[in-house]
């Protein structure tokens, strides 16, 4: 549609001067609305925009490069002695001194200084102007307000493996006298997977210097496993990738002291090693993958003092042996000790045991994958978390069945936990998608307390300080990360420990009572078979596999459905027509359901057969 | 002489006082109840915080002047008071 008006001057009137005049307005063209059009739009609904006139800023950090600093002492050497006098020359400075004090500019001087000075001194001695006043209430306040906090966790320092390529901090131990020291061991875990320019140093970092690692130690093969001898902490033992255990001595450098002989050390990846309690302070026991679990004096690393096969038919026999992934041993109890398997099951041993057959007690079951760690309860030795798979699980000692509490099923494996020391209800867990866990079972049983995100990669060993305040994780990139936990996680709380007994003891309790009712129904299952068995010689097959049941249920169910189908068709036939295929499907579905419902075991898996038959 | 020895003796006989050290505008320790090493030490240390401190108090007032120190540490206190030409240093262990 064009819009056009035509405005038209003769020729012969160009050039004429222009004449205007005044005259009512006309219309032209009117457009009117066309609904047609307002169909193309959709009304909007009348919006808020706001509108500021404001310079546009971006933001941008800027970091700067590293700044190393050392510390370096002065040394201070008496100086600003006139020329002619020599500072080494007693006599010399003595007469100086001694001329000094004749001046009679210093005797004012001094007399008027005396003064001065001697006022501050009484003032010093009359009150002291730095009181705390409020010292106790000051506390009130700070515990209340400690009590209300949210629990959180700061990092404080990252240390970066300083390789090229970067290995897995698979262990760490702290220094036992003072905390200020942590020994990180470095490691590839992943099979064959560790490239050959692979450094194998293990270092000690000083958690004040995150940029170079205090000492150096320099095994043969990476180290698996790192431990500081609680006794000595000069001395550190480490179990090494090739089944070799070595101790280095810090005062003697980063080379190790002794190693083990290859002949009679493991032939796997010693996973963990720990420090005894002995008069002489030199005896541990490693752990490795092999099946064998051996005891080691220091001063003599040619052969083990020990040997134990952690074969469960106690024969001995090295093929049948589980491999060993953990070591727990508490010096509270120096005679017991216990394992955690590869296959998930934490074996507890009696190290005075007299035959290698009676050293192994009892087994405790009930993990799915290799138990990475374990660890008693420092406050009630009696139970004890292993962390293994996608779980966290609390075990009392008497229960063997299950463990008395467990978390739920993460999603990402869980690779490393540990107790506090301070607080006996409080542990914490590392996964690995890279987050710590602090749990309090006595503030919240489902969720973890505090969980932290720490880095992208997976964390794999955690150990936290014995003031229970630091937290040291490392990572599968070699990274070692400290963090610092609020005081409400490692403060004690009021009548923490009577509570964290209570909550043991019921959850044992419930077990135990859980336990006898299991017993009792299959006491009472059995006696049930033993009678049917004389009324009919088929059913009573106890030992009756789990796919023969199956299969007898498969067949009860067919049979059943072809029952209706037939019903179903004469149905068909009276009726014509009428019925749509969906709702045969739908009635042949209810009808399983129904049937299916009562008293079938395998509920879930029959769902999926109607498939088979509808289609 | 015998005056300056007598401020000195009642100064030294006041509670809790651990040392005195007089030191000359360079620096140099002229009287000291320390050993040698200490005195050495804080004349050193301390002659140049005299000098940071007086400059940093005429840098904010030139008609001001500092009158005197006081340090103030966990363990004890370092009293100094300046003149044009020496100092007087006292070390007290403060009553608590």
């Amino acid at each position: 549609m064009e819009i056009v008006y035509v405005y038209v001057k003769k020729r012969s009137e160009f050039g004429r001067p222009c004449n205007f005049s005044d005259r009512s307005a006309e219309l032209h063209v009117d457009l009117l609305p066309d609904p047609e059009l307002a169909a193309r739009f959709v009304a909007r609904d009348p919006r808020d925009v706001a509108v500021q006139s404001v310079r546009d800023m971006s933001e941008h950090e800027v970091n700067t490069e590293r700044f190393e600093s050392e510390s370096r002492g002065i040394n201070h050497t008496e100086g600003g002695w006139p020329k002619d006098v020599n500072p080494h020359e007693m006599e010399q400075t003595i007469r100086f001194r001694k001329k000094v004090e004749k001046d009679e500019n210093y005797m004012n001087t001094i007399m008027q200084l005396g003064s001065q000075m001697e006022h501050s001194i009484k003032q010093n001695n009359a009150i002291d102007i730095y009181q705390e006043y409020f010292e106790e209430e000051e506390e009130d306040e700070e515990e209340l307000t400690e009590a209300n906090e949210q629990p959180a966790a700061k990092t404080i320092n990252v240390f970066r493996d300083p390789n090229e390529v970067k290995r897995t901090a698979s262990s760490l131990s702290w220094h036992p006298d003072g905390n200020h020291k942590l020994a990180v061991a470095y490691s590839s875990l992943e099979f064959q997977r560790a490239p050959k320019c692979m450094n194998f140093d293990s270092y000690i970092w000083d958690i004040e210097n995150p940029n170079r690692p205090d000492l150096t130690l320099k095994p043969v093969s990476p180290l698996v496993s790192l431990e500081y001898n609680p006794k000595d902490s000069h001395i550190l033992l480490g179990g090494s990738y090739n089944g070799q255990i070595a101790y280095w001595d810090t005062r003697k450098g980063g080379q190790p002291v002794e190693m083990s002989t290859i002949e009679h050390s493991h032939r796997d990846p010693v996973y963990k090693v720990i420090w005894l309690q002995s008069k002489t302070g030199t005896d541990a026991f490693s752990a490795s993958t092999d099946g064998q679990v051996l005891w080691w004096d220091i001063r003599k690393m040619n052969e083990p003092t020990e040997r134990l096969v952690l074969d469960l038919n106690k024969k001995g026999n090295l093929d049948n042996a589980l491999g060993a992934i953990s070591l727990e041993f508490e010096p509270t109890m120096p005679t017991k000790f216990m394992v955690g398997t590869e296959q998930g099951l934490v074996i507890s041993c009696n190290r005075k045991a007299k035959t290698p057959a009676e050293k192994i007690v009892c087994t405790y079951s009930g993990h799915h994958g290799p138990i990475y760690a374990l660890q008693r309860n420092p406050f009630f030795p009696k139970n004890f978390l292993t962390v293994a798979d996608w779980t966290a699980r609390i075990w009392s000692e008497d229960i063997k069945e299950s463990s008395i509490m467990w978390t739920k099923y993460h999603m990402a494996y869980l690779m490393d936990g540990c107790w506090s020391p301070i607080r006996p209800s409080v542990f914490f867990t590392v996964r690995m998608d890279g987050t710590v866990d602090a749990w309090d079972f006595l503030f919240k049983q489902n969720d973890p307390t505090l969980s932290l995100k720490v880095c992208d990669e997976a964390l794999c060993s955690l150990q936290v300080q014995d003031n229970g305040q630091l937290l040291a994780c490392g990572s599968q990139l070699g990274t070692t990360t400290l963090l610092e936990v609020s005081p409400g996680l490692c403060t004690m709380q009021r009548n923490e420990k009577a509570l964290a007994t209570a909550m043991f003891e019921r959850e044992t309790k419930r077990e135990k009572i859980l336990e006898s009712r299991h017993r009792e129904m299959r006491l009472k299952e059995r006696s049930r078979s033993e009678q049917s068995k004389e009324d009919d010689s088929r059913d009573a097959d106890r030992e009756e596999s789990t796919e023969d049941l199956v299969a007898r249920a498969e067949k009860d169910f067919y049979h059943i459905i072809e029952a209706e189908f037939k019903k179903l068709k004469e149905k068909e036939e009276e009726r014509v027509g009428m019925k749509t295929e969906k709702t045969v499907h739908w009635f042949l579905f209810l009808t399983c359901l129904a049937t299916s419902s009562s008293g079938c075991l395998f509920g879930p898996r029959l769902h999926f057969i109607p498939k088979h038959i509808a289609t | 002489m015998a005056e300056v020895e007598e401020t000195l003796k009642r100064i030294q006989s006041q509670k809790g006082v651990q040392g005195i050290i007089i030191i000359n505008s360079e620096g140099i320790p002229i009287k000291s109840t320390l050993d040698n090493s200490s005195t050495v030490q804080y004349a050193g240390l301390l002659h140049q915080l005299v000098m940071k401190t007086r400059s940093t108090v005429r840098d904010l007032d030139p008609q001001n002047d500092l009158t005197f120190l006081r340090v103030r540490s966990k363990k004890n206190e370092i009293m100094i008071a300046p003149d044009k030409d020496y100092f007087l240093i006292v070390i007290q262990n403060p009553s608590e």
